[in-house]
């Protein structure tokens, strides 16, 4: 078996640039890239309206460091995404819902293919969940609504994503099965409590409370960078990800086959943001080649079988 | 069901594909003879020939008899191979224990005399319909597991798949419910279709199975003219519930064969897919 080793340093401020994002090892493994499956847009950069502890990519209110996408950069890409047979589409953020064209991104995208949105659902009114169900009935694709929620307390969620944002999330989803759109509730194991099978079985019992019958949730590991390495620790000095991959691991990482748009680069993927030396090019078509597995968050995909996949 | 056109009498070819066939010798026997009285000239399996229902060794012999071209599927190469799971692809872990208590009875029950024939099936399939290239795979051209349901393959990636792999038309299965495209002519043009599976019902609330039965008139100059026929098929659903019964299958297996609502496999279905069942 390959020894994993975890990467030097993680990102102690998201900003400046600097080249300590890259892991010691001279030899990390290498990903070939299968063709472009998933095409990920950060549609609001940094801007979000909620500054969570453990914000892997360091987002906020204040947060303009990578900047909102404009229309003409998204048609760009949709145009080359074409070309090159994207399957389905993701938009994440920052809380996506801030875009002032929201709405018209989604109708765009869903022209083209499946959709998953990644958001806090604290934007989710009657109007937007309306907006919303009409969008699913009115494509052949899928759209995936995915809800960050990291505890069914308001004492457990709040203490990661901020006083007052369990109530205001859990307003969203009442409106999503209002109109009967089930999303993906995605938990993110902040505390011990919650990498345990029944913080599973709490959250569906908790799911089916809310009138989402059809219940589904995600687990996602804690990525140790952005405030989350300020909140706890970042990644050990002798961490990294080296040697061959197995095949199962391989094909498992989203990054094989999927890429990461902002208003100016694109990079392998989305916990990548703040990382400089992942910045493959600003077309897509440059970004269509093999990668190392070179950054500190690349140990936590791989060794926890991380996939950003809904 | 989307694309449903009727089948047109005349020269070329008729064909009947299906997936998934998990131990299901009396749906499969339904659908060869459904098959053979609507004339199709060839019959191709795509692979998936157990797991979910009783005595998987009752499929073989059909398959054989009744000259049914068949193709491995992952279940096909698990079992063949002795391998501890059946490499489906789920990652819930509900649907993965439901799919460890499939695999573990058909693993038990399958003879060892048929581990060469499974181990032996190809991995795909080509032929040249009146000059239009067909590829057959299981899950996708790519990859054996992947899932290629309707609400989550864009038209431009299924483009890539036939520009890949050098097709006009694929034909694939593994997600268990049908569908068909007919790609737009600026990406080239082409068709794909999901056969779908006639071992369980394909989650729309009618315990009959679907086949696709496809029709290629001679001298057909595209895919165009290629038409694909969704066949429902029912069979004796009581008389498959009573033996799952006792071989001590589950009981959430039965359920789905006689509603016609999948009660397990849930979590990996798509929003879209998923909203159009009970469960």
């Amino acid at each position: 078996m390959p020894q994993y080793r975890l990467p030097v340093v993680s990102e102690p401020k998201p900003a400046p640039a600097r080249e300590g994002d890259l892991c010691a090892d001279p030899e990390p493994s290498r990903l070939p890239f299968v063709g472009l499956d998933t095409l990920w847009l950060q549609l609001t950069g940094t801007l979000c309206n909620i500054a969570c502890r453990h914000c892997f990519i360091t987002c906020g209110p204040k947060e303009t460091r990578v900047p909102m996408m404009s229309m003409g950069r998204i048609d760009a890409l949709l145009d080359e995404s074409v070309t090159l047979g994207v399957k389905e589409y993701y938009l994440t953020g920052g809380e996506p819902m801030l875009h002032p064209a929201f709405f018209e991104v989604i109708e765009r995208l869903l022209r083209l293919g499946p959709v998953h949105v990644l958001t806090n659902g604290m934007l989710i009114d009657a109007g937007a969940a309306a907006r919303l169900r009409q969008a699913f009935d009115g494509t052949r694709y899928a759209l995936e609504l995915r809800v960050s929620l990291d505890g069914t307390t308001a004492e457990e969620n709040d203490a990661v994503r901020g006083k007052g944002t369990f109530e205001a999330t859990l307003a969203g989803l009442r409106a999503l099965a209002q109109v009967k759109l089930s999303p993906v509730i995605t938990v993110v194991e902040h505390s011990e409590t919650l990498r345990t099978a029944e913080a599973r079985e709490g959250f569906l019992a908790f799911a089916r409370s809310l009138g989402f019958a059809q219940g589904r949730i995600k687990f996602l590991p804690l990525l140790r960078i952005g405030r989350e390495q300020r909140r706890t620790h970042g990644y050990g000095a002798d961490e990294s990800v080296t040697g061959a991959l197995p095949d199962e691991v391989m094909r498992s990482l989203q990054c094989n086959s999927s890429r990461m748009a902002t208003e100016e680069d694109v990079f392998p993927c989305p916990l990548l943001l703040d990382a400089p030396t992942a910045r493959m090019g600003r077309r897509l078509a440059e970004a269509t080649r093999d990668i190392r597995l070179q950054w500190a968050a690349c140990t936590t995909c791989v060794q926890e079988g991380l996939s950003c996949r809904t | 069901m989307p694309d449903v056109n009727e089948a047109t009498q005349g020269p070329g070819q008729r064909v009947a594909v299906f997936g998934g066939i998990y131990n299901n010798w009396l749906s499969l026997s339904a659908v060869l003879d459904d098959a053979a009285r609507r004339g199709a000239g060839e019959v191709f399996c795509l692979g998936d020939l157990g797991g979910f229902g009783p005595h998987p060794d009752r499929v073989f012999p059909i398959l054989l008899d009744r000259g049914v071209t068949t193709m491995q599927g992952n279940y096909d190469h698990s079992i063949g191979h002795g391998l501890s799971d059946c490499a489906c692809g789920y990652t819930d872990p509900r649907d993965n224990h439901f799919a460890r208590v499939s695999y573990a009875y058909t693993q038990t029950k399958t003879s060892e005399r048929w581990l060469p024939y499974l181990r032996a099936l190809p991995p795909f399939l080509r032929r040249d319909w009146q000059g239009l290239r067909v590829h057959m795979a299981h899950g996708s051209p790519r990859q054996v597991n992947e899932f290629l349901w309707e609400s989550t393959c864009s038209d431009a990636f299924l483009a890539r798949l036939l520009r890949q792999f050098e097709a006009d038309i694929l034909l694939i299965t593994h997600t268990g419910i049908p569908w068909s495209r007919r790609l737009p002519e600026q990406l080239g043009g082409g068709l794909v279709v999901n056969v779908g599976a006639i071992g369980r019902p394909a989650n729309d609330g009618n315990p009959a199975v679907w086949y696709a039965l496809l029709e290629v008139p001679r001298g057909a100059r595209s895919t165009a003219e290629v038409t694909v026929s969704w066949i429902p098929v029912g069979y004796d659903v009581s008389a498959l519930a009573q033996a799952m019964k006792e071989e001590s299958l589950p009981e959430e297996f039965i359920e789905t064969i006689v509603s016609g609502y999948w009660t397990t496999c849930l979590e990996i279905l798509p929003a879209k897919e998923r909203q159009r069942g009970r469960f």
